[in-house]
């Protein structure tokens, strides 16, 4: 949660306690609900039952340093005690450690309306479940710092994640790096065919070391660009969610790869467009603007050879992009989340309720 | 122009990851020349990157199961690719299990070199991950800017100390001073200084032998007559040597230096497949 949002709010309800985050642009949210049969002892407290159970937020800095090194506080905690006090404005947690020793924690904290992402997966068109160890594995070849990544599907069922580079960044400059993973790697697969949909690494990385931590499948809900992403671990006591906005875009192929599988490496061929030497051909010939600095820097791509010979290039065996790309670059939206204030507790709410911060401003649906 | 090739053996590949992790060290950008036996990574000595400069050559038959190469014309039969090995190192970093690793210059929307990493996983088919990193052709008019440096006229040449104690001194003067002075003479004596106002430094090394260079015009000739407990020293960018020193992650075979006093220092390191040359300017 502290990889999402730098408060954690804390909403004890009937059906379990759930703790909650979301991150400064509204991008991204996370839920975990721990259901009462976690805990030795529950009691949500209200003072009735009609009274609205107390909520409140802290800050995850705080929170985070009593909990920080989980190997020593697997070696000497014993049980740890959770109440929240709201007429002495404090929420207490309490380490009862080895030793007869007790670490008492005051926390202050605010009382803050719910929060609630509105999203609902069964409006989501397509579904992955994986082993969280599948994932890792996959994420891994990305750097650590990237952004941005899109997650396609290519033909042969085959499922593929690929470094998002926004257009305003030089493509000759940014390496891209692209994983496809086979349909019999996951637990299940629906998704509709030549789907995509582009999202942040960086909150994802956080639920995905947590989901392998506890050793949980991963299920990836999706549906079109723009619409957000949810992903889910279930277990007995435990829900998760994390929803992450996405990347809408107007040129609806304008990050996905092309068609042809990679399911094994093409074998070498005559067909190797020598577009290369064109290229290089056109390079020499040209006069060329003397590029200033006595080293060379990457080439300047006003020759545009490839252009030129769009024939040669579709020749070349394996994937390739669609042809050329647009000179508008699509613009780049992340959607904010709707943020409904919903009072009432209950399922997240379908569209009727929720209050549009962003209107949809493209035809895309 | 083409180029591809492919590595199997996962020695082979280890060992070709770590010599990019050093290059990758070394350079931020740097120039690949690919010939039909060699491939060399090489850093001019631009105002840009510091003036240092290196050279790296290692021999294609010792890494590569398959190496294919045509260049840009039959009596030019090489190809001169500027990339960052930053993206090279980056692509080999998780391909240490890899069941194979192959590589090709690609032209999409841009010059790439692909590299693609089958890895083995728990489904029928394997899994595939495709690096395509960007590289600059460069042209044959400016390929005389990329010739091998000759080794420089120096004063004095000495074997180094341990890569690995060398490296350890060097790192804890780094936090001291930005400058380091090298200074040996031709008796096998070594000494590492750095100077600050609130503090000076030096750690001694001796007995570390001199190489012996064949004598071409009778320059070292003269040398024996000079005087062998006479240090020549230069004062060089210590971040530089540190970077050097780090990027080492096997000890090689022989690692030695050439110093011309107050002018350069001339780093050479020889590993069984690959020679490594390295230049650092002395500070005025």
């Amino acid at each position: 949660l502290s990889r999402i949002g730098d408060e954690l709010y804390l909403e004890p309800t009937e059906s379990g306690l759930s703790l909650r985050a979301v991150n400064s642009s509204r991008s991204a949210f996370a839920s975990f609900l721990f259901a009462p049969l976690f805990f030795q002892l529950y009691e949500p407290g209200g003072a009735g039952p009609d009274a609205e159970l107390f909520r409140c937020k802290v800050h995850m800095k705080s929170l985070l340093g009593i909990f920080r090194s989980l190997p020593s506080l697997e070696k000497s905690v014993g049980k740890c005690l959770i109440l929240l006090k709201p007429r002495a404005s404090r929420l207490v947690l309490q380490l009862h450690c080895k030793y007869g020793v007790t670490k008492t924690h005051n926390l202050t904290f605010q009382e803050c309306e719910r929060l609630q992402a509105v999203f609902d997966t069964q409006r989501c068109a397509s579904r992955l479940c994986a082993p969280a160890r599948v994932l890792a594995e996959a994420v891994v070849h990305f750097p650590p710092m990237l952004a941005e990544v899109t997650l396609g599907t290519g033909p042969g069922g085959k499922i593929s994640l690929r470094n998002y580079v926004e257009d305003e960044a030089e493509p000759s400059k940014t390496m891209v790096t692209e994983l496809w993973l086979a349909e019999d790697e996951f637990q299940s697969v629906a998704v509709a065919p030549g789907s995509h949909i582009t999202f942040c690494l960086k909150e994802f990385r956080g639920l995905l070391s947590f989901a392998e931590a506890s050793n949980l499948p991963l299920t990836i809900h999706f549906d079109e660009p723009g619409r957000p992403m949810i992903f889910t671990l279930d277990d007995t006591v435990l829900e998760v969610h994390l929803v992450l906005a996405t990347l809408s875009d107007l040129e609806s192929n304008s990050q996905s790869p092309s068609t042809n599988g990679v399911s094994h490496l093409p074998a070498p061929s005559d067909n190797f467009a020598d577009d290369l030497e064109s290229y290089m051909a056109a390079m020499e010939t040209s006069e060329g603007p003397s590029e200033g600095p006595p080293s060379p820097t990457f080439p300047l791509r006003t020759p545009r050879p490839a252009e030129s010979e769009p024939e040669e290039e579709r020749e070349e065996e394996e994937e390739e992009e669609e042809g050329a790309v647009p000179g508008t670059p699509p613009h780049k939206k992340f959607r904010s989340l709707f943020f409904g204030s919903v009072m009432t507790p209950g399922r997240p709410s379908p569209a009727t309720t929720q209050e549009v911060l962003a209107e949809d401003s493209d035809g895309e649906s | 122009m083409r180029f591809r090739a492919k590595i199997v053996d996962l020695a082979c590949l280890n060992h070709f990851s770590r010599i990019i992790n050093t290059i990758a060290k070394l350079a931020k950008t740097c120039i690949l020349r690919l010939t039909v036996s060699k491939l060399y990574f090489i850093l001019s000595d631009k105002v840009a990157n510091g003036g240092a400069s290196m050279w790296c050559e290692l021999s294609q038959g010792n890494f590569f199961d398959e190496f294919q190469m045509e260049g840009v014309a039959a009596e030019h039969n090489e190809i001169y690719l500027e990339l960052k090995p930053e993206n090279l190192s980056r692509a080999l970093k998780t391909a240490q299990n890899a069941k194979a690793v192959k590589m090709k210059l690609t032209n999409k929307h841009c010059p790439c070199l692909r590299v693609a990493v089958e890895l083995p996983s728990l489904s029928s088919s394997s899994r595939i991950v495709t690096h395509d990193i960007p590289v600059g052709v460069i042209p044959r008019r400016m390929w005389n800017d990329f010739r091998e440096p000759s080794v420089p006229d120096f004063d004095v040449s000495i074997y180094l100390p341990a890569l690995k104690t060398m490296k350890s001194v060097v790192e804890r003067m780094k936090n001291l001073s930005n400058f380091i002075v090298i200074e040996a003479n031709l008796s096998g004596e070594m000494n590492l200084k750095i100077e600050t106002d609130l503090v000076s430094v030096t750690t001694h090394f001796k007995d570390l032998g001199n190489p012996p260079w064949a004598s071409e015009d009778g320059c070292q000739s003269s040398a024996q007559d000079r005087d062998l407990e006479s240090m020549a020293e230069a004062c060089i960018d210590i971040k530089k040597l540190q970077l050097l020193l780090a990027g080492q992650q096997v000890n090689p075979t022989k690692a030695l230096c050439n110093i011309v006093r107050k002018r350069i220092v001339h780093f050479i390191l020889l590993h069984e497949e690959v020679s490594l040359q390295y230049f650092i300017p002395a500070i005025a």
